[in-house]
């Protein structure tokens, strides 16, 4: 036995060799989304989106890096939407997939832990839906494709004051969620900045898996708001927009882009026509390349990519881009790992299907925002668009 | 002001209604086997898929032609759902926790398999129906009646008398009939009444059929209520109904009614008068008070009769 355990090391050497030689000719790429959980269809749609990339760049031999043609390999992990698994599958694609750069976590909940591990295991990592400043801020290897909060939030309060001639408003949010609390606060801010103190007449908030939001509803029509801006995942809101016309609410709600998932009127029905919310794209009415890939989408999977698929599609491609920029890739994982986020820092511009972008220091892009309405048809209607 | 703090009280009575049906499957099953059956919020859920799937049956979804209006649609998913529930039920209890009666495990290990049974339930939906989400089907037209500022629907309104009926229903057959004397008296004690000649499992079944059924109830109400079904649905009312069994005292049907309600009534007032996000730190704090001052709950006698 002793005499076996040479070679039987060298075997699994010999294997190992074998096997980073074969990966030399793929690039592996890491999903870190939500296939269960919380928000499974964020997680639907980003793979589909990248799946239909993938088609397009395999099914014309590969990715062109240099003078070589890679294939590419997606790697799709399910974070079930919950902030610790998504810490544990960043660990799992940067250490046992060895992939070289990350796409996701989607939401800010889950891309504000994992985004810590990336940049400590210097992986590049780029969030496509994730709004919160704190994902990106100080982290030189994590991006993303969204723009943020503290500009999204004016741009709700900017748009109300226009559209409701509004003075007063209610917020209603969700306490376990980053990115709801953070935009609830920003809004408020904002709002009261531009309206006087106290012009935020009620500023609630709800817990976890809560689906009973009367109390909280109660509250916040007694005090008269002239608009309820409800800064919650899609799921959270169909159930609170029916609460609230079952309350006697008859004033409009403003939302903010966690509401552009393809299921959101399925679940909210016709108590969400006539709201409005501010996304990253609006489907109905698109251009160019924009409607290109959504006609693509959506005969390929039936349904018209909301958001999320976009801006996956657009972080994919900005990683995909940076490849490329970086000259030639060495085998060396921690370089390469390296090159690619020099690349990616020094973009200099990138026409996504959600608008041209570039982007800034601090890895997050600068990029316009755009209002739609939700109309009779429960399609989401381009009303406004607002660049920084 | 006033008119808000009316509008609570509704909110409250619908809300505790539902920890109410919740905590009466808790106690009923805990006075009789003196088993926390941690897997009963997620029968809730099962319940309220059986209900999804019989009302879009019987709506036309899969080909069957649609011939009922919503109403009747919710007088035949009603009696079907509770049926269907309880099957699950007593599902559980032969192939769960018998077998292990039988071989006279402790206790700690049925609460065991109870959670994992739970569980079971849960990734068990998630695998087969997968994890998006489904939406309930409005079977009947909602009405909002309007008294000065206070607004009803005709669901609140059917929920809140539900609950109540449910529990003189049950009040009914534990003091009333010869089962319910059955059942009382395996609570009291459990060796003596085989040889009297009682038919244990018979009983044990029935109980597992009725706290199911109350169940099932609660899940087609719910999803009537909360029209958003996902696989872990059941999971945080569940635990918090079965807490209010417990303040109410966990094996007496009474308690679990009132703790119930004690527990919506709590959790509503306090978004009433305090911020918001104080809400289950202050309203636990209330429970942990009352179980401070009464350890077995506030109908709950230590080791006497329950049931």
């Amino acid at each position: 036995m002793k005499k076996l355990l040479p070679l039987l090391l060298a075997l699994i050497c010999s294997l190992m060799m074998i096997d980073s030689g074969l990966a030399a000719d793929t690039i592996k790429i890491g999903f870190n989304i939500p296939l269960t959980g919380e928000i499974p269809k964020v997680g639907e749609s980003s793979k589909y989106a990248a799946e239909m990339l993938l088609a397009d760049i395999n099914g014309q031999g590969g990715l062109q890096v240099g003078d070589k043609k890679y294939k590419l390999e997606f790697v799709y992990e399910d974070n079930e939407s919950k902030a610790e698994s998504a810490v544990a599958v960043a660990q799992k694609l940067i250490d046992r997939d060895k992939v070289l750069a990350i796409i996701g976590p989607n939401s800010s909940k889950q891309a504000v832990p994992a985004g810590e591990i990336c940049d400590l295991n210097e992986t590049v990592m780029i969030s496509p839906w994730s709004t919160n400043p704190d994902t990106t801020r100080d982290r030189p290897f994590v991006f993303r494709a969204a723009f943020l909060d503290p500009f999204q939030g004016p741009v709700a309060v900017d748009f109300a004051m226009a559209q409701f001639k509004a003075k007063t408003a209610a917020v209603l949010y969700a306490l376990a969620n980053d990115y709801s609390k953070g935009l609830a606060e920003i809004f408020k801010a904002d709002f009261e900045k531009k309206n006087g103190s106290g012009s935020v007449v009620a500023f609630e908030s709800y817990g976890d898996k809560d689906q009973d939001f009367s109390a909280q509803l109660t509250q916040i029509i007694a005090a008269k708001p002239d608009f309820i801006f409800l800064p919650n995942n899609y799921n959270e809101v169909a159930l609170t927009v029916k609460q609230a016309h079952d309350l006697g609410w008859k004033g409009p709600f403003m939302g903010s882009d966690a509401w552009g998932s393809a299921e959101l009127m399925n679940l909210c029905g016709d108590d969400c026509i006539g709201s409005f919310f501010s996304t990253h794209y609006a489907a109905a009415g698109a251009q160019g390349a924009t409607k290109a890939f959504i006609d693509r989408y959506q005969a390929k999977y039936g349904y018209v990519p909301d958001d999320v698929a976009a801006l996956t599609w657009d972080a994919t491609r900005l990683v995909l881009q940076a490849i490329q920029e970086s000259g030639k890739l060495s085998g060396n994982l921690r370089a390469d790992r390296k090159a690619i986020r020099e690349a990616l820092a020094n973009i200099k511009s990138f026409a996504g299907i959600t608008g041209d972008m570039k982007l800034d220091a601090q890895g997050d892009p600068i990029k316009c925002a755009v209002v739609v309405r939700i109309n009779e048809k429960g399609e989401f209607v381009f009303t406004k668009s607002v660049c920084p | 002001m006033f008119d808000s703090f009316l509008q609570n009280i509704l909110n409250a009575l619908q809300w505790g209604s539902f920890y109410s049906l919740i905590a009466l499957g808790y106690t009923l099953v805990y006075g009789v086997l003196r088993l926390i059956n941690f897997a009963h919020g997620d029968i809730v859920m099962v319940g309220a898929y059986i209900a999804f799937f019989i009302s879009s049956l019987l709506l036309g979804q899969y080909g069957m032609p649609a011939f009922l209006p919503g109403w009747a649609v919710l007088a035949l998913t009603i009696p079907l759902t509770m049926f269907f529930t309880s099957v699950v039920g007593v599902t559980l209890e032969r192939v769960a926790y018998r077998p292990l009666r039988r071989k006279g495990a402790n206790r700690l290990y049925v609460v065991i398999t109870a959670l994992m049974a739970g569980l079971i339930l849960e990734n068990g939906n998630l695998l087969v129906l997968g994890a998006s989400r489904k939406k309930f089907p409005e079977l009947i037209e909602k009405v909002v009646y309007k008294f000065g500022s206070v607004y009803v629907t005709n669901l609140k309104i059917g929920v809140i008398l539900t609950a109540i009926l449910s529990f003189i229903g049950l009040h009914f057959i534990i003091t009333r009939t010869k089962v319910g004397m059955a059942m009382r008296a395996i609570s009291y004690d459990k060796f003596a009444v085989p040889l009297m000649g009682i038919p244990i499992d018979t009983v044990i079944v029935f109980t597992f059929i009725l706290g199911s059924s109350m169940a099932g109830l609660a899940g087609i109400l719910f999803a009537l209520s909360y029209p958003i079904l996902d696989p872990y649905m059941g999971m945080s009312i569940g635990w918090k109904a079965f807490i209010a069994a417990v303040v109410g005292g966990i094996g007496d049907i009474r308690g679990a009614f009132a703790g119930g309600f004690i527990l919506g009534i709590i959790e509503i007032m306090v978004v009433a008068f305090f911020p918001s996000s104080y809400r289950d730190l202050i309203a636990f704090s209330i429970l942990l008070l009352i179980l401070t001052i009464r350890p077995t709950g506030l109908f709950g006698v230590a080791q006497t009769t329950k049931i």
